[in-house]
């Protein structure tokens, strides 16, 4: 259904890249081929603040830059509030007349880890005080960047280097952090999630938030073959799969009420997912099956709070 | 073109190592990174886009006879394209080494 | 009126686009004060309390990258949160306004005065003034922008003064009109910006094949931002009368020994000055006003000739000694005939130091160092 409208539709979109190639991003990195798509969704008038991480890197090695729209670094944790900066000034500057009026937009982009944990407070400030910008979480579900270390995003069961398999213990022992539904408890008008597997999906949702007047958020889910073990070739099959496992539901927050964007008559079994990913090779059968349970609970909340137009 | 980093003087940085030219990072080769490489079967290609939308290194650009065509200068051979290309006219090969 | 009010006013009065802050004390009564003129309507900036100090100075950041006037105050633990975003404002070079109303670090908690606070961030990279009242903290509002937004400097500027003992007292303060603001200080225009005309890359990242040039550009523009602070003074004075330079004297031109203080205690230590003249003794003062980037020959030039340097610090580096003597000796090493430096740390959390307590250090310190002790370092005070 929708692979079958991604076919027909990718020609639609700009052939302008804000992103430019010669980024020094993994091959396969599904978090590079997000960043492009919000690139391309929101096109030229657009600041970006970006967080520490992967991204970050791998676009700007001075003196050299991938960007072709503004862009600016800060620190780790502070990419909300850096936001919150950039967006009251141009705010001020056109009201008091000193640029002239025109429609910018503010983009603040961060991993999980500058998201979920320490990027978190930064995250709930700006979104309480109503800036009118958008943030987008690009969630590779662990601190890549630093060598795989676990984040609160980290998916249970996970191997990475500091949730390791050993004697002991067994990958993450916690589960992910929901943080769309963090977002969507501050009462903005939008959140949603997306992912680079549907591409179409993703950049409607971002050129949607982009719009939206006050703060929006978007959670995309990026593969990493590096992290997650996987080969490159299949970063777009694992995202698809991600969703049609109802792992990562593809869905929007508008002002209050939820909706499902995909919906499947049956969920995929979660082992098709989960046996791609050299993280995961660990888990045994009933792991599998209690993960899966909890999949599908979390999947049944999701589409009750749809059906209710909560 | 913007010279390594490695032949910087510090009185040529700009004020604040701001980077005043955007996208110069497309002067870099990730081509060089890759072990296989696409090739295309354009009797099996459809010209639907998918190898050049799902490309996360925007290794793909439109030739005049409408097809997308791999730049090997940027290609860092993921295989993402011969993997989702619905027709499998994209195949991975090994790169040869240049004698 | 009440010097945070002054300092308040004195940042209307500069047009500054985006203020965001988070309450500490002794700070809270600038912001209080800033947020009612915005209230009122009778400032046009956006200005808001944010989640926390780090977040305060990472918007200033944001801000000041897309060409706004930016200010932020703080103390203290605040201060100490936000250090990270200090070193990287420097390094981006972006222009911008801190006061600090000084207070100590915990622990112990305490919300009294010293340096400890903006001791921690000596080595960022930015611009620092030490004010003794507040007409000071007023004037050089106006004087910090000039000079931060000035195209041969852009470095963000602190103003530290001293919390409690200057922000909440009430002084006579002179208040500069409106139009000779706003000629001193024209509307600021960024060398570069964020903004989708010009895309510019911000905060990139460098190898160590780059990095040393990048400290090296900085450390020599900061360095030579010294005539233009020189030069903004100056201009600031034939404005308002007010003159100031990076080091003042008093009453040290034949004296033998010199206190060397630095903040709202170089006034208390005048007065004990002019009392032990009275008694006969050879004595001056040095004040210390530029902290950043250290006047080293202007210090030079006022303490060389003196027998002895009675230096108060108001700040330790615990382990070591006090950081104004550590300046002081490294300045003065290099020469042939230098001084003794005697230090004390007195002031500690907003005990007095009254003028009593700078006659029995000068006391002390002389007879120390007529006993052979060159090199003293004491906590002034402490009971046992």
């Amino acid at each position: 259904m929708t692979e079958n409208l991604n076919v027909f539709a990718v020609r639609t979109l700009t052939q302008k890249e804000y992103f430019a190639p010669g980024h020094r991003s993994c091959q396969g990195c599904a978090e590079a081929l997000a960043v492009r798509l919000v690139a391309k969704a929101l096109g030229r008038n657009v600041i970006i603040a970006n967080a520490t991480g992967c991204m970050e890197i791998v676009s700007s090695p001075l003196p050299y830059t991938s960007w072709r729209v503004p862009w600016f670094h800060v620190a780790f944790e502070n990419t909300a509030a850096v936001a919150s900066g950039i967006e009251s000034a141009l705010k001020v500057l056109m009201r008091k007349g000193r640029i002239p009026h025109k429609k910018i937009i503010t983009l603040a982009m961060a991993g999980d880890g500058g998201t979920a944990d320490i990027g978190l407070q930064a995250l709930s400030g700006a979104l309480e005080r109503g800036h009118n910008f958008l943030y987008i979480c690009t969630d590779n579900e662990a601190y890549m960047n630093t060598g795989i270390q676990r984040s609160s995003s980290t998916p249970f069961g996970a191997s990475t280097t500091t949730s390791p398999v050993g004697r002991v213990q067994m990958g993450q022992i916690t589960w992910k952090k929901n943080m769309p539904a963090i977002a969507a408890a501050h009462n903005i008008p939008y959140v949603a999630t997306a992912c680079p597997s549907y591409p179409i999906d993703l950049v409607q949702k971002v050129k949607k938030a982009g719009d939206i007047e006050g703060p929006a958020y978007v959670h995309i889910l990026s593969v990493c073959p590096t992290g997650w073990r996987s080969a490159p070739e299949l970063s777009i099959k694992l995202g698809r799969l991600a969703v049609e496992t109802g792992i990562f539901p593809l869905y929007e927050v508008e002002r209050g009420q939820y909706r499902l964007n995909i919906d499947f008559p049956k969920l995929k079994p979660i082992k098709e997912y989960i046996k791609l990913q050299g993280r995961f090779r660990h888990l045994t059968d009933d792991v599998i099956g209690e993960i899966e349970k909890r999949v599908h609970r979390e999947y049944e909340q999701l589409k009750e709070k749809a059906s209710k137009g909560v | 073109m913007t010279k390594p980093e490695s032949e910087w003087t510090w009185k040529e940085l700009p004020v604040g190592n701001v980077v005043l030219e955007p996208g110069n990072a497309s002067q870099y080769r990730t081509g060089d990174w890759k072990t296989l490489k696409p090739i295309l079967n354009k009797d099996l290609c459809i010209h639907c886009g998918l190898c050049y939308i799902y490309c996360p290194d925007m290794a793909y650009n439109l030739s005049e006879e409408n097809y997308f065509i791999a730049d090997l200068f940027y290609c860092k051979g993921c295989g993402i394209c011969a993997k989702e290309c619905p027709t499998g006219a994209i195949t991975m090969v090994l790169e040869e080494e240049e004698k | 009126m009440e010097v945070s009010i002054a300092a308040a006013e004195a940042v209307k009065q500069a047009n500054v686009d985006v203020i965001s802050a988070y309450p500490i004390t002794p700070q809270t009564h600038i912001v209080e004060h800033l947020s009612e003129l915005v209230a009122n309507g009778e400032f046009d900036a956006e200005f808001f309390c944010v989640e926390s100090e780090h977040s305060a100075l990472s918007v200033c950041v944001g801000a000041a990258a897309t060409g706004a006037r930016t200010f932020t105050c703080t103390s203290s633990q605040g201060l100490a949160l936000m250090s990270e975003i200090t070193y990287i404002a420097s390094g981006l070079r972006l222009p911008m306004l801190m006061i600090i109303a000084n207070r100590t670090i915990s622990s112990p908690l305490s919300i009294w005065n010293d340096h400890s606070d903006t001791m921690s961030i000596r080595d960022c990279g930015w611009i620092q003034f030490f004010v003794e009242n507040g007409q000071e903290v007023y004037d050089h509002v106006f004087a910090a922008y000039r000079l931060a937004e000035d195209r041969n400097v852009l470095f963000p500027v602190i103003i530290n003064m001293d919390g409690f003992i200057l922000s909440h007292v009430i002084e006579p303060i002179e208040m500069i009109k409106q139009e000779k603001v706003d000629q001193f200080l024209p509307p600021y225009q960024p060398l570069h910006r964020l903004h989708p005309d010009r895309p510019v890359t911000m905060g990139a990242f460098a190898l160590p094949s780059i990095f040393a040039e990048t400290k090296k550009a900085q450390e020599e523009a900061l360095r030579s931002s010294m005539p233009k602070i020189i030069e903004t003074w100056k201009a600031f004075g034939d404005m308002t009368g007010r003159y100031y330079h990076p080091v003042e004297t008093y009453k040290t031109e034949d004296a033998d020994t010199l206190l060397v203080t630095m903040g709202s205690c170089s006034e208390t230590a005048s007065v004990a000055v002019d009392k032990m003249r009275e008694e006969g003794r050879s004595v001056g003062l040095v004040k210390i006003r530029l902290w950043r980037p250290f006047p080293f020959d202007d210090l030079k030039k006022a303490a060389l000739h003196a027998k002895q340097l009675v230096v108060i610090d108001r700040a330790i580096s615990v382990g070591a000694c006090g950081p104004v003597a550590s300046e002081v000796k490294a300045a003065l090493y290099g020469s042939d005939q230098r001084p003794s430096v005697y230090n004390f740390v007195a002031g500690i959390s907003g005990r007095d130091v009254t003028p009593s307590d700078f006659v029995k250090m000068v006391d002390k310190a002389e007879i120390e160092i007529e006993e052979g002790n060159k090199e003293g370092f004491e906590i002034y005070g402490v009971r046992g």
